[in-house]
C-alpha cells in the first residue's frame, strides 16, 4: 500500500499547557500515504494530544501539521481530511446505527439517496448492514465499535485517526480486532494512525511505530527493527520484555567491542558505532538457552540458580540467580506436551545466548 | 439465613418458626410500623380530607352531609376563580418559557466553562432555591417599588421567571453531568458546524432536563402563592391568591373543589417530569 508519497509531516510540533507541562516535545516525522502507523507510549506520553493536534481539536503551540499538502494551522476539525474513531466511541445514543453512519455526510449536504447508498455501503464493510436500525443501547461494545469505525470511513478521508479504538473490548474480541482493523485498512486503502499503550496491538498491527515518551518521540521504526533494535533502555524496556544489565565498554576490537559487567563478567560483541564508558547491555529472555551442561564457548556463558517459575500455558517464564546476585529472566517455549515442569526451584543450570544477540544501548 | 433454619427444621413449633427480624428488615419491626403509618396520617390525611370534602353536599361543611359534584359545577361556573386560573395558566406559561430557556443555557454553562468566582456564582445562583419566600418576595416588591413599576401580571411573571430558572438550570446541569463530551468531537470531526453540533448533538442530550426543568418552573409558577401575593396589584389575583381570599370569606365545598383541581394538575405535572427524569436517566445509564 505503501507509494512512499507523504501524507501527514510533522514539524518541530510543541505542545505546551500552562507553563509547565509540555505535552509534546519537538515532533518531528512524516507519515507516507497507506501506511498503518502507531503511536505508542505509556499513559500521559503525550499520543493522545499528538493525535489530537492531528484532528484539530487541540492546536500546536509551536510548529507546523501538514496533511495531504495542506498546512492545518487554523483549519477547523470539520474542515480536515481526517476522520477519527473516539476511545468512547462517541456514537450518538439519540440516532438509529444508519442514521449515526449517515451523520456526517447529511451534516455537509450530500444527498439524502447518495447518504442511504453510502451508508450501507459503509456498514457492509464492518459487517454491520444488519443492525442498521438498530439503536446504539441494544448493541455491545464490539458492534459499537464497528458503528464509529463506519461513520468515519463513510466520509472517505485521507487519514483514519483511531485513538486506543481496542482498549474498552475484552482479549479475544481485542485480538480479533486486531486482524480485522488490518484487513480494513489494506481494503480500503486509507492511512492509519493508532494511538496505544499495548504494545502487542503496536507490533501486530502496524508497518511502523512511534515510542515516545514523556512529550518525546524516542524512536520510529517497523515493529521488527523495534523489538530486535531498540534504540535506548527506555525502548528496549518498554517493548517487550527485557533484561538489562548495568556494564560499561572495556576496549574495542576490530568491529567487536568488549563489555564489561559486575554480574555478567567480561565478553564481546559485534557493534556497529560508538560506543564507550557506562552502557546497558540487554538481551530478550527468549534468546537465552537453559541448560544443564557446559555450552559451547562461542557463547556468553553464565551459571545460574531458579528463584521463581511462572508457567503460561504457551511459554515459561524462568527467573534464575548468579552468584553475584544478578537475576536474569529466560523464556522458555513448552514445545513438546507434558505436566512435569522441565525445571525446579533450586537447580543450578547454565544460561547461555549468542553474542550477536547482546544489544549495547547507549542511551 | 434465618429462613434456611426455618426450612431445614421443620418439626418446631410454629410459632417458634418464625425468626426474629434482621436489622435490615425495617418493615417487620412493629413500632417502626407505627411511625410510619402516623407520618402518613400527618401527612396525607389533610389532603385526603380537603378532597373528600369537596365531595360535601353541606354549605357549611363541617360535617358530611352527602356526596355531590354541585361544587365542582359551581367552581367551574365561579367566573372570578375563572379568571384567576386563566390568568395562573398564562403567567405559568410565559414564566416556564423564559425561565427554561435562561435556565437550560445557565446549565450549559456552568456545565461547560470554567471561570473565575465560579464557586460563589454558583452559590449565588441557588440562592432563590433556599432563601425563605417571604424574603424573596420582600425584596421583590420592594424592587419594584423602587424602579416605580406598577404591580400587576408582568412583576408577577418576572417574580415567578426568578425564582424558576434556577430550578431549571440545576436540574440541566445534573443532567450533563453524564455527557460524553467526545459526542461533540465526534460531530465537529464528522463535518458539521459547531451549531449544527448543539443542534444535532448537544441540544437532543440536554431535553430530558429541559423537559423535567420546564414541568417543574411550571408548577413552581402555577401553585405560588407568597411571592404572587407580594408582587401582584389590582386585578392580578392567580388562582392560589383568588382561593386565599375566598377561604378568608368562608370555607365552602368550591373551594375545596377548586383546590383539588389545583392538586391533581401540579401532581400531573410533577409525575411527568420525574417519570421523564428517571427514564432518562436509566438510558444514559445503559448507553
Amino acid at each position: 500500500m505503501n507509494n512512499g508519497k507523504t501524507i501527514i509531516s510533522i514539524r518541530n510540533v510543541y505542545k505546551r499547557f500552562g507553563n509547565s507541562v509540555t505535552a509534546v516535545d519537538n515532533a518531528n516525522f512524516e507519515i507516507a500515504e497507506g501506511e498503518f502507523f502507531a503511536l505508542l507510549g505509556p499513559s500521559g506520553c503525550g499520543k493522545t494530544t499528538l493525535l489530537r493536534m492531528l484532528a484539530g481539536f487541540e492546536n500546536p503551540s509551536d510548529g507546523e501539521i501538514v496533511i495531504d499538502g495542506q498546512v492545518m494551522e487554523g483549519v477547523d476539525p470539520d474542515k480536515r481530511p481526517v476522520n477519527m474513531v473516539f476511545q468512547s466511541y462517541a456514537v450518538f445514543p439519540h440516532m438509529s446505527v444508519e442514521r449515526n453512519v449517515g451523520y456526517g455526510l447529511r451534516v455537509t449536504g450530500v444527498p439524502a439517496d447518495e447518504t442511504k447508498r453510502r451508508a450501507k455501503e459503509a456498514l457492509e464493510l464492518v459487517k454491520m448492514d444488519r443492525f442498521a436500525e438498530r439503536m446504539p443501547s441494544q448493541l455491545s461494545g464490539g458492534q459499537r465499535q464497528r458503528v464509529a469505525l463506519a461513520r468515519a470511513l463513510v466520509k472517505r478521508p485521507k487519514v483514519l485517526l483511531l485513538d486506543e479504538p481496542l482498549s474498552a473490548l475484552d482479549a479475544k474480541l481485542r485480538e480479533a480486532m486486531q486482524l480485522e482493523l488490518v484487513r480494513l485498512q489494506q481494503s480500503v486503502g486509507i492511512t492509519f494512525v493508532i494511538v496505544t499503550h499495548d504494545q502487542d496491538e503496536a507490533l501486530s498491527m502496524a508497518n511502523r511505530i512511534a515510542v515516545m515518551e514523556s512529550g518525546k518521540v524516542r524512536q520510529i521504526a517497523p515493529p521488527a527493527e523495534l523489538y530486535e533494535y531498540p534504540n535506548s533502555k527506555f525502548v528496549a524496556d518498554f517493548i517487550g520484555k527485557m533484561n538489562l544489565f548495568e556494564g560499561k565498554v572495556a576496549g574495542v576490537d576490530g568491529n567487536q567491542i568488549v563489555v564489561e559487567s559486575r554480574g555478567l563478567g567480561r565478553f564481546s560483541v559485534p557493534h556497529s558505532g560508538a560506543a564507550q564508558g557506562e552502557v546497558g547491555i540487554a538481551v530478550r529472555p527468549e534468546k537465552i538457552r537453559l541448560d544443564r551442561d557446559k555450552p559451547p564457548s562461542d557463547r556468553v556463558c553464565l551459571r545460574g540458580r531458579v528463584t521463581e517459575l511462572a508457567y503460561y500455558g504457551d511459554e515459561s517464564n524462568v527467573f534464575l540467580e548468579n552468584e553475584t546476585g544478578v537475576t536474569v529472566n529466560v523464556n522458555v517455549a513448552n514445545e513438546a506436551r507434558k505436566t512435569a515442569a522441565a525445571f525446579v526451584i533450586g537447580d543450578e543450570l547454565w544460561l547461555s545466548w549468542n553474542p550477536a544477540d547482546t544489544l549495547v544501548l547507549t542511551e | 439465613m434465618a429462613t434456611d433454619i426455618a426450612v431445614q427444621t421443620p418439626a418446631l413449633p410454629a410459632a417458634r418458626r418464625k425468626p426474629r427480624p434482621t436489622p435490615l428488615e425495617y418493615g417487620r419491626k412493629r413500632w417502626l410500623q407505627a411511625v410510619m403509618i402516623f407520618n402518613f396520617v400527618f401527612l396525607y390525611f389533610p389532603i385526603v380530607t380537603l378532597i373528600a370534602f369537596s365531595f360535601n353536599d353541606s354549605k357549611r361543611n363541617v360535617t358530611w352531609q352527602g356526596f355531590t359534584l354541585k361544587y365542582y359545577d359551581q367552581a367551574f361556573h365561579n367566573q372570578g376563580l375563572q379568571e384567576a386560573f386563566a390568568r395562573s395558566i398564562v403567567i405559568a406559561l410565559c414564566s416556564t418559557v423564559v425561565s427554561t430557556a435562561i435556565g437550560a443555557m445557565l446549565g450549559l454553562a456552568l456545565y461547560r466553562y470554567r471561570f473565575p468566582l465560579k464557586g460563589p456564582f454558583e452559590g449565588l445562583l441557588y440562592l432563590p432555591i433556599v432563601i425563605p419566600e417571604i424574603c424573596m418576595a420582600m425584596a421583590m416588591r420592594s424592587f419594584f417599588g423602587q424602579l416605580d413599576v406598577p404591580l400587576g401580571i408582568t412583576t408577577i411573571t418576572i417574580s415567578h421567571i426568578a425564582f424558576s430558572f434556577p430550578f431549571v438550570a440545576v436540574v440541566v446541569r445534573s443532567r450533563m453531568s453524564g455527557f460524553d463530551e467526545s459526542l461533540e468531537e465526534a460531530s465537529r470531526d464528522l463535518g458539521a458546524s459547531p451549531s449544527q453540533t448543539f443542534f444535532n448533538v448537544t441540544l437532543p442530550y440536554m431535553m430530558p432536563g429541559i423537559i423535567a426543568g420546564a414541568l417543574l418552573a411550571f408548577t413552581l409558577s402555577l401553585d405560588d402563592f407568597v411571592i404572587t401575593f407580594f408582587t401582584s396589584g389590582p386585578g392580578s389575583t392567580t388562582f392560589p391568591v383568588k382561593i386565599y381570599s375566598m377561604v378568608r370569606q368562608s370555607v365552602t365545598p368550591e373551594v375545596n373543589a377548586a383546590s383539588t383541581v389545583l392538586i391533581v394538575l401540579t401532581l400531573t405535572v410533577t409525575i411527568v417530569a420525574m417519570w421523564i427524569q428517571s427514564r432518562s436517566g436509566n438510558k444514559s445509564i445503559a448507553s
